[in-house]
């Protein structure tokens, strides 16, 4: 009997590779004469660029990679791609504000800050206000602001309660706003006054199509 | 300029300079992914836009593409008000390498690219940048009478400057403001190139063109020509000088700050002077706009990733940084150049004779000194903006602020603005306001970063 050897069909465990740069040019180039000369169907183009994709695991190192090499791509077909390469982020357990802050409740207490979709539209923030302890805040008042090089935006506070705890590294790092907006960038804590309040928010889906329509409309 | 050149071969050879350049754009990335990547393994995270992130946003981008090839240029923002923006040479070249458009002075400008505001200011200092500012006014005025006509316009005094040499003015008005600043070169005695702002551009032209009718029916020989088939650039930074000369063959070594010259760069004619608005050394180059987008690509590709495209609010950072004037914000109809600061600018001859608009006034306050001055501010707390007030320790007004924001290169706040004179030392402790609330700051002198001119030694 024939053996008959299926090429493909064990799986290797392949050792996770930077991009070949020939054929990152040659892929470009082919992609590139395609959109420009022929009148290419819309799946053939995107079967391309989504195999090539598929080559890569996904790993930190990657990811930064990838996305260069996208922008790289983007540039010589002169198209442009939204620079945030990878999409903004809204956490499942936490809840939303509509002017962009996130809340997490932790029974009586709740700490806020805002979401990664706020910083990535302020830029680098230089500076968050921050409000004195024991103030009393109310849903929908300004507590404070953050600013950007070009922009200051006041945070309104998603709940009603007191100011029990800030957080005082923003002082000396502002940029922990944009690094990590859900962890280290917490602006606040507050004990909450009226629990129910929490359930005028929006949980994490509704948040999202609120923010891919505001970006819809821009 | 060959021994710069080869260092920039031997010392950023292309591998450590795409891990810098990659590092430089990607840590902010690199952090909130590894961040990101946490949230993942904990199984919180979802994301609102579809998985693959920057590729199949890529495959998307070529799908709309190819849907729309037949329509315009890709444009993601569809207000009516867009159609209605002016658009330099460079717009599609700006949008390709990521340039985030915004509406200024009437036309589409960049305000970023793919790097923050701060990674491009502090880029500009340490490697260089590149300016689109083809929406600024480059016009020349021609004609043997022509240095006569400017000096009734300007306080500069245009007959003393040596020829291919320029200097910062003013265009003053009746009553001794400033109707815009502008740099001036005397190319030679019957041709003069000058460059204003965007914002201001028709006021001046039409302030030129009243003024040049009246000169004329006098029996005076003078022309114009407003160079809208040119675009301007700017290069700024350590690599200026060095990247430019290996798109040139003429010396830029012999050219010092001020100096100005016709001369064929990356084969086009095009008008270079060594000038700036970031403080660094550095060009603006005129280039004929349909070989703009050509001579942007050899700058960046000569300069490997090193020179980056900047956009206009690093170019604010930077002004600011070098205690430069932003008409429309330190400088007004109102405000006259000797409160300015820019009494260097008048010339001697001018101080003595006058000659131009406004000059009784001008003249009067540099006998008695101007009421109030221009000055420099650092402050804590957060950034100080235009408008906000400055207050003595007592707590009376003293002044105002005109420009303010966060130095990427001192990491302070620096603002600019205008106290009662009498008030204005170095060092005085003041109480600047923000948002109602008074915070510490002191006057200082300007520049904040001192400047790199290239002067001959």
């Amino acid at each position: 009997m024939l053996k008959v050897v299926f090429y493909g069909t064990k799986k290797k465990k392949r050792k996770a590779k930077p991009p070949n740069p020939f054929l990152v040019k040659s892929i470009i180039i082919l992609i590139s004469r395609s959109v420009s000369a022929l009148p290419l169907s819309l799946p053939d183009c995107c079967c391309c660029v989504s195999a090539f994709s598929l080559c890569f695991e996904i790993s930190t190192k990657k990811m930064a990679a990838r996305f260069l090499w996208a922008s790289r791509v983007a540039s010589h077909l002169r198209i442009s791609i939204a620079q945030r390469g990878f999409a903004s982020v809204v956490l499942k357990d936490l809840k939303y504000a509509e002017s962009h802050e996130w809340v997490k409740i932790d029974g009586n207490k709740a700490t806020f800050g805002i979401t990664d979709h706020a910083q990535d539209h302020l830029g680098d923030v230089v500076y968050v206000e921050l409000p004195d302890l024991g103030r009393s805040v109310s849903q929908g008042e300004s507590f404070g602001a953050v600013e950007s090089v070009k922009a200051t935006s006041d945070i309104n506070s998603p709940v009603s309660g007191k100011v029990v705890e800030v957080n005082e590294v923003l002082s000396e790092s502002p940029g922990l706003v944009n690094t990590s907006p859900y962890e280290d960038g917490w602006i606040i804590k507050v004990e909450l006054s009226d629990a129910e309040e929490a359930k005028k928010l929006m949980d994490s889906d509704k948040y999202s199509k609120f923010c891919e329509e505001e970006d819809a409309k821009h | 300029m060959d021994q710069n050149a080869n260092n920039i071969k031997n010392v950023y050879n292309s591998k450590t300079l795409n891990k810098k350049v990659f590092k430089a754009t990607t840590t902010l990335q690199s952090s909130r992914i590894r961040n990101l990547r946490k949230l993942q393994g904990q199984n919180k995270v979802s994301t609102f836009r579809m998985r693959g992130g920057s590729l199949w946003q890529l495959g998307q981008s070529i799908t709309r593409r190819l849907a729309q090839s037949d329509k315009k240029p890709l444009s993601r923002r569809c207000f009516a008000s867009e159609a209605d923006l002016k658009k330099t040479a460079l717009y599609d070249f700006h949008v390709a390498h990521g340039g985030k458009m915004v509406p200024f002075a009437g036309w589409s400008m960049p305000i970023q690219y793919k790097d923050s505001i701060i990674d491009s200011t502090v880029n500009c200092r340490v490697n260089g940048s590149l300016f689109d500012v083809a929406h600024m006014c480059g016009l020349s005025l021609k004609g043997k009478d022509c240095v006569p006509f400017l000096e009734t316009l300007v306080v500069a005094d245009v007959a003393g400057l040596a020829p291919g040499t320029g200097s910062l003015t003013v265009f003053t008005n009746e009553k001794g403001g400033a109707i815009d600043d502008s740099v001036i070169t005397k190319v030679t005695d019957e041709h003069i190139y000058l460059v204003v702002n965007a914002g201001c551009r028709d006021k001046d032209l039409a302030h030129i063109e009243e003024h040049m009718k009246a000169f004329k029916s006098k029996g005076g020989d003078v022309s114009w020509h407003i160079h809208d088939e040119r675009s301007l650039l700017a290069l700024q930074g350590p690599l200026a000088a060095p990247v430019l000369q290996h798109l040139t063959k003429e010396d830029l070594s012999k050219l010092y700050f001020g100096q100005f010259q016709i001369l064929d760069i990356n084969g086009s004619t095009c008008f270079l002077t060594r000038t700036g608005y970031t403080g660094e050394d550095g060009f603006e180059i005129s280039v004929p706009s349909e070989h703009a987008v050509d001579l942007a690509k050899a700058i960046l590709e000569k300069s490997e990733g090193k020179v980056r495209l900047t956009g206009l609010g690093a170019r604010d950072s930077l002004r600011l940084e070098a205690g430069l004037c932003l008409y429309g914000n330190d400088m007004e109809q109102h405000i006259s150049p000797v409160e300015a600061g820019l009494t260097w600018a008048i010339g001697k001859r001018r101080r003595a004779e006058g000659g131009f608009l406004g000059a009784d006034v001008i003249l009067k306050q540099l006998q008695d000194g101007p009421t109030i001055r221009r000055v420099g501010f650092f402050s804590s707390g957060p950034p100080a903006r235009s408008h906000s007030e400055v207050h003595d320790e007592s707590g009376n007004k003293i002044g105002e602020i005109t420009s303010g924001g966060f130095s990427p290169n001192l990491k302070k706040n620096i603002a600019m603005g205008y106290v009662k004179s009498g008030q204005h030392k170095n060092g005085t402790k003041v109480k600047i306001l923000v948002r109602g609330k008074p915070y510490e700051g002191n006057i200082t002198k300007m520049p904040f970063v001192a400047t790199k001119y290239y002067k001959p030694s």
